[in-house]
């Protein structure tokens, strides 16, 4: 049975719908109110408040925690300057990936790692006979995000953190009405944003001051079916929807590599050895079997599909994870959506999927299955880059 | 003397104009835009008219932008951004109300409250709105048919569109036929009892008319209102961000991608006639005296405006100046913008909440409403008016400084024609503003104390300021004889006009007014189906 987390007195007495649902352990809200419109468009257009207290936390210090932390991460994280952050992936032996999450460098010698799925016994290994401590703080640790275009003024309100120096993917100390916090100016949502770090005790006092502190700039307290929109509109894959853990699976073709899954990036083959470095490394030269791309789904077509059963266009009310087939235009299955959604922003239906080489590229026209009163029909969907939403607000200094 | 030649100019940066001309652009033609206002979108339109407060002055809400404009035009790359408008509250004087809202059970208990069965009545009386919309579509999607018409292609479409009609049943044929001849009240009360519902649902069927809820043919504005989709859904509306002024700039920016020129401060005084029969546009004379030439001339404007003034009537057939004439315009309506130090308190629902990012509408009973229109009949605004109220700023903070707000009040009725006469507003209009203002204190009691600034437009400002003739927000009544192959003038819907080269774009064609970009799309894919450029 999901716990509460530090924030759950006050979540409980705003979650209108009574919609939660088990995140780590955790009791979290999907919707405060019976449509998590609302929550959308504070992430949009003013502040989302979402308690992201499941994540996993571990603090990894000592002389030796850069070394770790390079040897585990794709990213070559020990290049990382005090107060940044960055974003990686981590493998296996055989390059494929286990998690991903985020590295911030609080000191000369303190990371935080963050993760989707418990890591202590990975950092634990990884670690062995180096000389670092590791602490999984998840459960000492409260964390809020607070996301969207008036995140900035809100928190510059409530903390004394000079935040127009914090650039994107920075952290930094500070605190909030004399409570020690850790701020870093990052988020799942792809828009401005921060995450905000402190001792679960103190989680009432933050929550309060943040929403005090909003009320002038708009805040909503926000869930995670708001969030699901918002992140499938930045491209951010979630593990065990868009791919899964190589620790958790048991069909060896059900794993991902950093560059199926868009993570290229991240690859640093010179930097010297880290895990799945050789396994990456032929693959690169061997060329991959998956690439993620962004769909977007032919409105027109949906609505003449959906006007031969003389009904108007239906979608679901959130984002769906209902894995969906793709096929290339000779009806060949090429690939799978994972991640759907109707973006009301871009007025656009959006789709996070994995495809076949050769049917990756920008504007290849591929179909998606589309059900329709007990009927699998197919719809076109069009290659498109990754993010869907990139506004600028969210790198400006 | 401009020396470059264009293959149409487009009179008015209205949105109509804006999305006419984008499309022409689109399709590879030349084309100028002319606006007389310092700023684009014409009614449609956001200013900053106390500093740090950016009211939008006329339109407020969309619903009705064609979906398939947003896509052809790519508006969300220019900013293009709707937030949703979810609630509707309607407080009464005895200190009750009426929330209807995204959330159906919500919505149904509230309105149990007044009525159960109206409560269980609600969800497929919006069921079949929703549907009759639906038939209506092609509709408004489509030039008006003609059933005149000789031309087989014509009549193939008419037959078509028979078909599609009657391919939805009788039912709703007769639903359809009695949704364009009852009164708004009577079209309701067929589905109806309490008066707390029916009055705040009927106030859709005369917004922009100068009719009360019980007139005939005030049902079928109710289903104009009802037509509006937001992806996909029917009667979903929206707030767009940065105020409606945001909208004309995403279609400006649009059109200006697509090649368009479009220009400000630049007013036209009148087209540039060929001498000869029919009577022939070759372009238009500028206030400044320039002159510009083109294949085509296409008026944004009303069409008394249009046929009245830029055309001019020694160029009209008599008769037809008289059509023009009768053409209803009849303005009914005004706005009343306030800068707000703070949240004002809404007394049967104190405190901050999801109610005040809604609409409040005042329309506490049939008889209010009848009264406010009987005012009206005379030559007086409402002494207690229809009000729709808005506080954008709660979803978009953008539009205020943090903590402040912007409110948008429509009010109806605030007839053109005064009993003292239209010139006489400037003296009434202040007088108009404190009535509106008293009215909503009865509501909200700390109104006055939170009213920074305050910008009250009556018709007679509409006219003055945006160009719209008496003041009528939607280029002319959309009542029957005003709708479809009637508009704006009977054998003359399908944009084409009867002085030769001048086309018409705007709210005053088929399928009428309201930021629906579907008179402009229309008018330039008309006017390339015939290769009039």
């Amino acid at each position: 049975m999901p716990i509460p987390t530090p924030f759950h007195e006050r979540t409980q007495l705003l979650c209108t719908s009574y919609r939660w649902k088990d995140w780590s352990g955790y009791c979290a809200v999907c919707s405060f109110d019976t449509s998590h419109e609302r929550e959308y468009f504070a992430f949009r257009e003013s502040t989302g408040l979402l308690d992201v207290t499941p994540l996993y936390k571990y603090e990894v210090s000592g002389p030796d925690a850069a070394a770790l932390l390079a040897r585990m991460m794709v990213r070559d994280v020990s290049k990382l300057k005090v107060g940044r952050v960055a974003y990686s992936c981590w493998c296996d032996d055989d390059g494929k990936v286990i998690d991903d999450g985020t590295v911030s460098r609080l000191g000369e010698s303190h990371f935080r790692v963050t993760a989707a799925d418990p890591t202590l016994h990975w950092l634990q290994a990884v670690g062995r006979g180096l000389d670092v401590t590791i602490e999984d703080s998840s459960a000492r640790l409260a964390a809020l995000a607070l996301q969207g275009p008036t995140s900035r003024a809100i928190l510059s309100a409530a903390s004394g953190a000079d935040l127009d120096k914090l650039k994107f993917f920075g952290v930094t100390r500070s605190a909030i009405q004399g409570i020690p916090v850790w701020i870093s100016r990052t988020g799942y949502t792809g828009d401005l944003g921060y995450e905000v770090w402190c001792e679960r005790g103190e989680a009432l006092a933050i929550w309060d001051t943040l929403i005090a502190a909003g009320e002038p700039h708009g805040i909503e307290p926000a869930g995670l079916d708001a969030l699901d929109v918002v992140r499938i509109e930045a491209g951010f894959v979630l593990l065990g929807v868009d791919y899964f853990s190589s620790h958790k699976v048991v069909l060896e073709s059900r794993k991902s590599t950093p560059l199926e899954l868009g993570f290229g990036w991240m690859v640093d083959l010179e930097r010297g050895s880290f895990i799945g470095r050789d396994a990456i490394g032929a693959e690169m030269k061997r060329g991959s079997i998956w690439q993620l791309v962004g769909l977007e789904v032919s409105w027109e077509e949906l609505e003449a599909l959906y006007a031969s059963f003389n009904l108007p266009p239906s979608l679901p009310v959130t984002a769906s994870r209902e894995g969906l087939p793709v096929y290339d235009d000779e009806g060949r299955q090429v690939g799978q959506a994972t991640s759907h959604t109707w973006s009301p922003l871009l007025k656009k239906y959006l789709a996070i999927a994995s495809v076949r080489p050769g049917s990756e590229k920008k504007g290849t026209k591929l179909k998606i299955e589309h059900t329709v009163e007990y009927e699998r029909r197919k719809v076109t969907a069009t290659v498109a880059p990754l993010p869907f939403y990139d506004p600028e607000r969210k790198k400006k200094p | 003397m401009s020396s470059k030649s264009y293959d149409a100019i487009v009179v008015g940066a209205g949105h109509n104009g804006l999305v006419c001309a984008a499309y022409l652009a689109k399709a590879g033609r030349k084309v100028l835009v002319l606006e007389r206002r310092h700023q684009v979108g014409g009614a449609t339109t956001t200013e900053e008219i106390y500093p740090g407060y950016k009211f939008t002055c006329c339109s407020y809400v969309v619903s009705l932008l064609r979906p398939w404009i947003i896509r052809d035009l790519d508006l969300p790359r220019h900013g293009y951004e709707i937030l949703p408008l979810e609630a509707t509250v309607t407080p009464f004087p005895d200190g009750r109300y009426l929330v209807r809202d995204s959330d159906p059970e919500r919505t149904r208990r509230s309105i149990a409250q007044f009525s159960p069965r109206d409560a269980e009545v609600y969800k497929r009386f919006g069921q079949e709105m929703a549907e009759l919309g639906r038939l209506i579509k092609p509709l408004i999607d489509q030039p008006a048919p003609d059933p005149l018409s000789r031309d087989p292609r014509e009549l193939l479409r008419i037959a078509r569109l028979g078909k599609h009609i009657r391919g939805q049943g009788d039912r709703w044929l007769f639903s359809n036929v009695k949704i364009m001849t009852m009164s708004a009240v009577d079209f309701l009360s067929e589905y109806f009892e309490c008066e707390e519902l029916i009055a705040p649902m009927a106030v859709s069927g005369i917004i922009g008319t100068f009719l009360g809820i019980r007139s005939p043919g005030t049902a079928y504005v109710l289903l104009h209102h009802y037509m509006g989709e937001i992806d996909g859904s029917f009667r979903a509306w929206g707030l767009p961000k940065g105020g409606t002024g945001a909208i004309a700039n995403a279609i400006a920016s649009s059109a200006r991608a697509l090649g368009v020129e479009i220009r400000t401060e630049a007013p036209v005084a009148h087209l540039l006639m060929q001498n000869g029969n029919p009577a022939t546009a070759a372009g238009v004379v500028l206030d400044n005296g320039d002159e510009i030439r083109a294949k085509v001339v296409i008026s944004g404007l009303d069409p008394h405006r249009t046929f009245l003034k830029l055309v001019g009537e020694e160029h009209l057939d008599p008769e037809l100046t008289q059509q023009v004439k009768r053409f209803k315009m009849r303005g009914s309506s005004g706005k009343v913008n306030l800068a707000l130090d703070g949240l004002p308190t809404l007394a049967c629902l104190p405190g901050y909440g999801p109610h005040l990012q809604g609409g409040i509408t005042i329309a506490p009973s049939i008889d209010y409403l009848e009264r406010a229109y009987d005012d009206a009949k005379y030559g007086a605004f409402s002494r207690q008016p229809f009000m729709d109220v808005l506080i954008p700023s709660m979803t978009d903070p953008t539009l205020a400084p943090p903590g402040k707000h912007v409110m948008s009040i429509f009010v109806q009725y605030a007839p053109y024609h005064l009993k003292e006469g239209a010139a006489d507003w400037p003296n009434q209009r202040e007088k108009f503003g404190d009535t509106v203002i008293d009215t909503l204190s009865e509501y909200m009691p700390d109104l006055k104390d939170r009213i920074l600034h305050r910008q009250v437009l009556s018709p007679w400002d509409l006219e003055q300021i945006y160009g719209l003739t008496e003041g009528n927000i939607f280029h002319g009544e959309l009542s029957l004889e005003q709708l479809a192959f009637l508009r704006p003038l009977a054998g003359w819907s399908r944009y084409q006009t009867p002085v030769k080269n001048l086309w018409m774009c705007a709210s005053g064609t088929h399928p009428g007014g309201g930021i629906m970009g579907a008179p402009g799309a229309l008018c330039a894919q008309t006017l390339l189906g015939k290769r009039a450029v």
